[in-house]
């Protein structure tokens, strides 16, 4: 097909082959992997859910209705209401913003600063990787949850602040894994061919050995977002993190979720059921994404 | 290999030394201080000179490399010295703490080993049938389920089906054993299915990584019992791997169990440390954090000991 079309094609017959290298991945990925498969689409669903909330979510999540105030699942409220008659279903799918936002960002942001300074140690090597390594340890000792806890009181529980409480736990646990690929790439010859030529630090760090370290970074990425839809769901139930009345499936644990857990258990049981399901999702990806790209990293 | 355990162990203390540093610098950046709090109870309008007196009775109008010195030349002698919410001795304060978030540690690791281990191993031997799924399904969502919310479910589900409610003041397991286990296997479960999620995947790609070496097939060449050169060739290498990840588990859940002893009411550690932040305790923080990250220190360090030990191929390098 890419040789019968019109010379005036060339660049369009370069996407379509790259389309089609990329369509064939996903396939192998789907067919050798279904369970990898089944996390991608629960992980697509979510992000969807996500984007349409104003459409889908039946009500609004902030609006209080007394009149209806801790009523059962029914026709009109299909996951029932919580303590303020706001509706449970609404609630959840506007929190999947919140959770994803905070994934995402933490994730993100964690998995790139921890590579860069995985890589930067173990390029420069001597005392400054040395250096690198006995900070890291310390950050390493803290619990996560303690350190978080202590980011959130310095920096207070706006949003953004969230996400970088969660994403100072997770660098140095980053880099570590990735310094130790990094290592074993600064003796690839390519390296020594780039230094020889003359390039600078960051042009071989970053135009030749970060793109090496793709496999494990990709694949703490995923481990990360889990952990930290699960991190600030916890931190949100302990009342530092997401403030009400904005949407998040930690906050909706908290309180009166507990306090009427007999006679309204929906509210306890749903937004439990969403962090579960989302957090699966990525892992159950990030695991077939593991197995396909490193399976020696197994000690996420 | 001597030489080595020797240097991992001095380096043990810049370690420390740096985890004090930084919880000492990043208390002090919480905005608000004890004094202002505790003062800011009784009225809006109580004058500097009570504050600047208050200060000085913690010690702190001093300058902060003083506070530091003292603070760190006390904990070098373990005395944290005292509590500057309740004035009551940090010791007294935490022992109790401890024992507790100790024994649900302690528990949680016993829940987490006994299913951890057999389903593992199970799994790898079975790969990729359905129980090998199962198995990974279980334990990918162990990891996805927040213990907390799992505690929820817990004391819901016994409260609807059975009408009981586990005790909900803590009863130290010397005082009354049975009251105290009523209480805690609940906590243990909810903490112990997560964790188990982690080793349990851990021993399934040990297990998987073992026995495809070398060893496995000579031994079953010279036709050995399959239950010994499982027992004995395989799961006895496959352990190490398997052994890192529950000692670094455990030593993470001293402190680390914040939201599930919120959820059973239980005065741990993690609780002390989330009420100690909030009232700006610097003493009480300060001695909870060195002592959580320090016990982890510990159990890297014996982990390594562990390893000399069980390994000889890492004795005698």
């Amino acid at each position: 097909m890419a040789i019968s079309s019109a010379p005036g094609d060339v660049v369009l017959v370069g996407e379509e082959t790259r389309f089609r290298r990329w369509s064939a991945a996903v396939r192998d990925f789907c067919v050798g992997r279904p369970l990898g498969a089944i996390g991608a689409a629960i992980v697509v669903v979510m992000l969807v859910v996500a984007a349409l909330a104003g459409l889908l979510a039946p009500y609004d999540p902030v609006t209080v209705d007394f009149a209806a105030m801790l009523s059962k699942p029914s026709s009109q409220h299909w996951l029932g209401t919580d303590a303020f008659g706001r509706d449970v279903l609404s609630r959840l799918i506007y929190g999947s913003r919140t959770a994803l936002f905070v994934g995402f960002g933490a994730a993100f942001i964690g998995a790139t600063v921890g590579a860069v300074l995985g890589v930067g140690s173990a390029y420069f090597g001597g005392r400054l990787d040395l250096y690198t390594q006995r900070l890291m340890d310390i950050f390493l000792s803290f619990p996560l949850i303690i350190l978080a806890l202590a980011i959130v009181a310095i920096l207070g529980n706006a949003l953004h602040n969230l996400v970088m409480a969660i994403t100072i736990p997770m660098i140095p646990r980053c880099a570590l894994v990735i310094r130790s690929s990094a290592l074993s790439i600064r003796e690839m010859p390519y390296v020594d061919a780039a230094r020889a030529a003359g390039f600078g630090h960051t042009r071989i760090i970053l135009r030749h050995m970060l793109p090496n370290v793709m496999a494990p970074y990709l694949i703490l990425l995923t481990a990360f977002l889990g952990q930290a839809i699960l991190l600030e769901s916890s931190l949100s139930f302990l009342g530092l993190g997401v403030q009400e009345p904005t949407a998040a499936w930690g906050l909706m644990l908290r309180g009166a979720a507990v306090e009427f857990a007999e006679t309204a258990p929906w509210m306890a049981i749903f937004p439990g059921l969403a962090i579960s399901l989302a957090v699966f999702a990525f892992n159950l990806f990030g695991d077939s994404l593991r197995d396909a790209l490193d399976p020696k990293l197994r000690s996420l | 290999m001597k030489k080595y355990l020797f240097k991992r162990f001095l380096l043990m203390f810049p370690t420390l030394l740096g985890v004090a540093v930084l919880i000492f610098v990043l208390i002090r950046i919480v905005p608000g201080d004890v004094v202002e709090l505790r003062l800011a109870g009784d009225s809006s309008s109580v004058s500097e000179k009570v504050l600047a007196e208050e200060r000085a009775k913690h010690g702190l109008d001093k300058p902060v490399w003083q506070q530091f010195a003292t603070w760190v030349w006390g904990a070098m002698r373990l005395d944290f010295g005292k509590s500057m919410w309740t004035g009551a001795p940090i010791s007294e304060e935490i022992k109790l703490r401890f024992a507790l978030s100790l024994q649900l540690a302690i528990m949680a690791t016993a829940v987490a080993v006994v299913i951890a281990i057999p389903l593992g191993v199970i799994s790898a031997l079975k790969q990729d049938t359905w129980i090998d799924y199962t198995v990974r399904i279980a334990s990918i969502a162990g990891l996805a389920t927040p213990s907390f919310w799992l505690g929820i479910v817990f004391i819901l589900c016994l409260l609807i089906f059975f009408k009981w409610l586990p005790p909900m003041v803590y009863t130290p397991f010397w005082v009354n054993p049975w009251q105290n286990m009523l209480q805690l296997i609940w906590p243990a479960l909810a903490v112990g299915y997560r964790y188990s999620a982690v080793a349990t995947r851990m021993t399934r790609s040990a297990m998987l990584e073992v026995l495809r070496e070398d060893y496995i097939r000579t031994a079953r060449a010279k036709g050995l019992v399959e239950k010994l050169i499982l027992s004995r060739h395989a799961l006895k290498n496959a352990l190490l791997p398997v052994v890192t990840v529950i000692c670094l588990e455990f030593a993470f859940l001293l402190g680390g169990l914040v939201v599930t002893e919120q959820v059973f009411n239980l005065n741990g550690l993690g609780l002390l440390f989330v009420q100690a932040v909030a009232h700006r305790d610097y003493t009480l923080v300060q001695a909870l954090v060195l002592i959580v990250a320090g016990f982890f220190i510990v159990v890297n360090f014996a982990m390594d000991i562990l390893y000399a030990w069980l390994d000889p191929r890492i004795r005698f390098r």
